[in-house]
């Protein structure tokens, strides 16, 4: 297959990253995060590709997910970096009725509908890969890593919200306090050193999974070949790297 | 959040339920808009030798200059980290619609706006320079930029200059506000603005408020000034405010039917905003008082036979409802665009705060502040044309 100018520029700043020195000066860009993660973990950021699979049928609505990276990532409140959408769907409604009191960080109220189809969709950043935030950015403060992770340089960002307006999905917001673009990070700081990411690992049924598709081993690509897989909003052409089995198409 | 905040309905993704950007970000494109539109006008007499508009040449040039002025000065206060905007000219993203707004703007202020009215005023300023006294004399010193040569050569070369400038100045006015409704028009996340006529419907819009402001500019600082008001000029930039707004409503029109007759998957919800959320801003202030009545009142001047105080009356009106409707139009994209969800599910209504960083009191603060820069200017720089002169 032919390489595209993005693949090619995708794989020059591996190999850049690859070669001694120039790593030490690119991890020392990307924040401090990145750079002890290397340091300490050997990390390699050209060695991965981050994404996420999301089983619906196995979303229970807990919530789990939500209270584990608003602890973990400190999210402000009336903010979500991932939250939990309950749709239900009837033949005679004219549009679903979907709803995420408080993003279902307390869970979900119980449901007197009958005859309806029900189900919950776990949403976070979508890791888009041709993402739109990132096109948008005036000054580059937000970036799709070299490991395939949509990162915004905090200290960068000028909070003008033209990525907030950008993004199909509705991941950002402007941090309250900090008035920087903020979003899901993939837990960078935690899949750097070899872990999974917060909402993962509160799963109690395993709906949601971090993936690395660079891992020929990892589990992902047998999920993507025995699955039919879906990403939110494939109008959108955004190469979302977060991949729904079972999602519904009343789902947006 | 959400389900108990009374502002929205159905259901927003719960990041959604702030609005991101301001009434601030609607006065954006509505002064940029004023800037371009006024300097299509002065263009009007300096390339296409349009006569009759000559006593609006410099007041236009002049308005241009104190609103482009005050353009980012919203945008600004609007920013998280106004303290790092410079790194927009610094580092600017090479993908971002919105990094080149500082190349725009500085090259439409410094190239084309202050470059034309230097090269216009230059021999003005140097007689003054030399019949003043005090600090008066110092600032025409200075302004003079070390010229004082008055020949009638010099004077030939300013002319063809400032023409060039005005030439090059046209495209650049259509850049400065086809760019920003292409920073909205290229977000295709958002059905409200991504399409491609958002350019060419802003920059239209930008014509019809420019000549309004600069028609109604003239009538009340002649008036003023107890200078007599040239009907000729009148009548010439009321015709050009019609025929740009004809286009303008033409566009707007397509791209309402354009909508309705696709009807996809945002239809539905755009349609309920337009009837509720949108119906006063867009159907009343925008379509009805904003564009069909001007429209009407100024077809009439341009087939009845009227007298001038109807004349001068009715184009006061119209002008005034147009800036009212073109201010509705950018309050109904900016904001419009914002108060359906994504999810096409839901909607949420916008408070505006009165005197906070982006409230009320600041915008108004902003639309006077040009006026305030206009009344320095015109102090600095006379625009007035006598009607010895317009007749010259």
């Amino acid at each position: 297959m032919p390489a595209t100018r993005r693949e090619l520029l995708e794989h020059a700043t591996r190999f850049i990253v690859m070669s001694g020195a120039a790593a030490a000066a690119f991890d020392a860009m990307q924040g401090t995060v990145s750079a002890d993660a290397a340091t300490t973990n050997d990390y390699k950021m050209a060695d991965h590709w981050w994404g996420m699979t999301i089983d619906v049928e196995r979303c229970i609505g807990c919530g789990n997910c939500v209270r584990a990276c608003a602890k973990e990532n400190n999210v402000p409140e009336g903010y979500f970096r991932t939250w939990v959408e309950r749709y239900q769907v009837g033949e005679d409604m004219e549009r679903p009725e979907v709803d995420s009191p408080k993003g279902a960080m307390e869970g979900f109220p119980p449901s007197d509908k009958k005859d309806i189809k029900a189900f919950f969709i776990p949403k976070l950043c979508n890791h888009c890969s041709d993402s739109p935030c990132v096109q948008v950015c005036p000054v580059g403060a937000t970036f799709v890593s070299p490991d395939g992770v949509v990162l915004v340089d905090q200290s960068y960002c000028i909070g003008c919200r033209y990525c907030v307006q950008a993004c199909p999905y509705g991941c950002r917001f402007i941090h309250p306090e900090t008035q920087v673009a903020e979003k899901c990070t993939l837990c960078y700081h935690r899949i750097t050193k070899g872990l999974t990411t917060a909402c993962c690992e509160a799963c109690p049924t395993q709906a949601r999974k971090l993936a690395d598709l660079k891992d020929p081993k990892d589990a992902v690509h047998e999920f993507l070949r025995n699955n039919t897989v879906q990403v939110l909003k494939p109008q959108m052409a955004t190469k979302s790297k977060t991949y729904y089995k079972g999602l519904d198409g009343s789902v947006r | 959040m959400h389900e108990m905040n009374p502002a929205v309905q159905g259901f927003m993704y719960p990041n959604e339920v702030e609005l991101q950007w301001s009434v601030l970000i609607v006065l954006y494109p509505y002064i940029t808009g004023l800037v371009a539109g006024a300097f299509i006008l002065a263009s009007l007499e300096r390339v296409f030798r349009v006569e009759a508009v000559k006593p609006t040449y410099r007041l236009a040039l002049l308005t241009a200059l104190a609103f482009l002025l005050v353009a980012p000065l919203p945008l600004q206060l609007h920013l998280g980290h106004p303290e790092r905007s410079l790194e927009m000219y610094l580092t600017p993203h090479s993908t971002s619609a919105m990094a080149m707004f500082g190349f725009v703007y500085l090259w439409y202020l410094m190239v084309v706006l202050l470059l034309e009215i230097y090269l216009d005023y230059r021999a003005d300023i140097v007689r003054m320079a030399g019949e003043s006294t005090g600090l008066k004399r110092l600032i025409y010193r200075a302004l003079t930029l070390g010229s004082y040569n008055m020949s009638a050569a010099s004077r030939r070369i300013d002319d063809r200059v400032g023409y060039i400038v005005t030439v090059i100045g046209i495209p650049s006015a259509f850049l400065l506000h086809g760019y920003v409704g292409f920073i909205f028009g290229s977000i295709k996340a958002n059905p409200w603005w991504s399409t491609p006529l958002m350019p060419i419907v802003f920059l239209f819009s930008a014509m019809v408020s420019g000549i309004a402001a600069v028609l109604l500019i003239y009538m009340v600082t002649y008036r003023l000034k107890g200078l007599a008001i040239e009907m000729s000029c009148l009548d010439t930039i009321a015709k050009y405010l019609f025929y740009a707004f004809v286009i303008d409503f033409s566009l707007e029109m397509l791209d309402l039917i354009h909508r309705i007759y696709e009807a996809d998957e945002s239809f539905k919800s755009l349609d309920f905003m337009v009837h509720t959320h949108l119906y006063v801003p867009h159907i009343v202030l925008q379509i009805g008082l904003g564009t069909i009545v001007p429209l009407v009142i100024l077809a009439l001047t341009q087939i009845m036979t009227l007298e001038e105080r109807w004349r001068r009356r009715l184009y006061v009106v119209a002008a005034s409802l147009t800036l009212v409707g073109i201010f509705a139009m950018r309050w109904n994209v900016v904001i419009g665009g914002q108060l359906f969800s994504k999810s096409f599910l839901g909607y949420t209504s916008y408070k505006m705060e009165f005197a906070t960083r982006e409230g009320l009191l600041t915008a108004i603060v902003l639309m006077l502040l040009p006026f305030a820069i206009l009344a320095v200017l015109v102090k600095l720089l006379p625009p007035w044309v006598s009607k010895q002169q317009a007749e010259a």
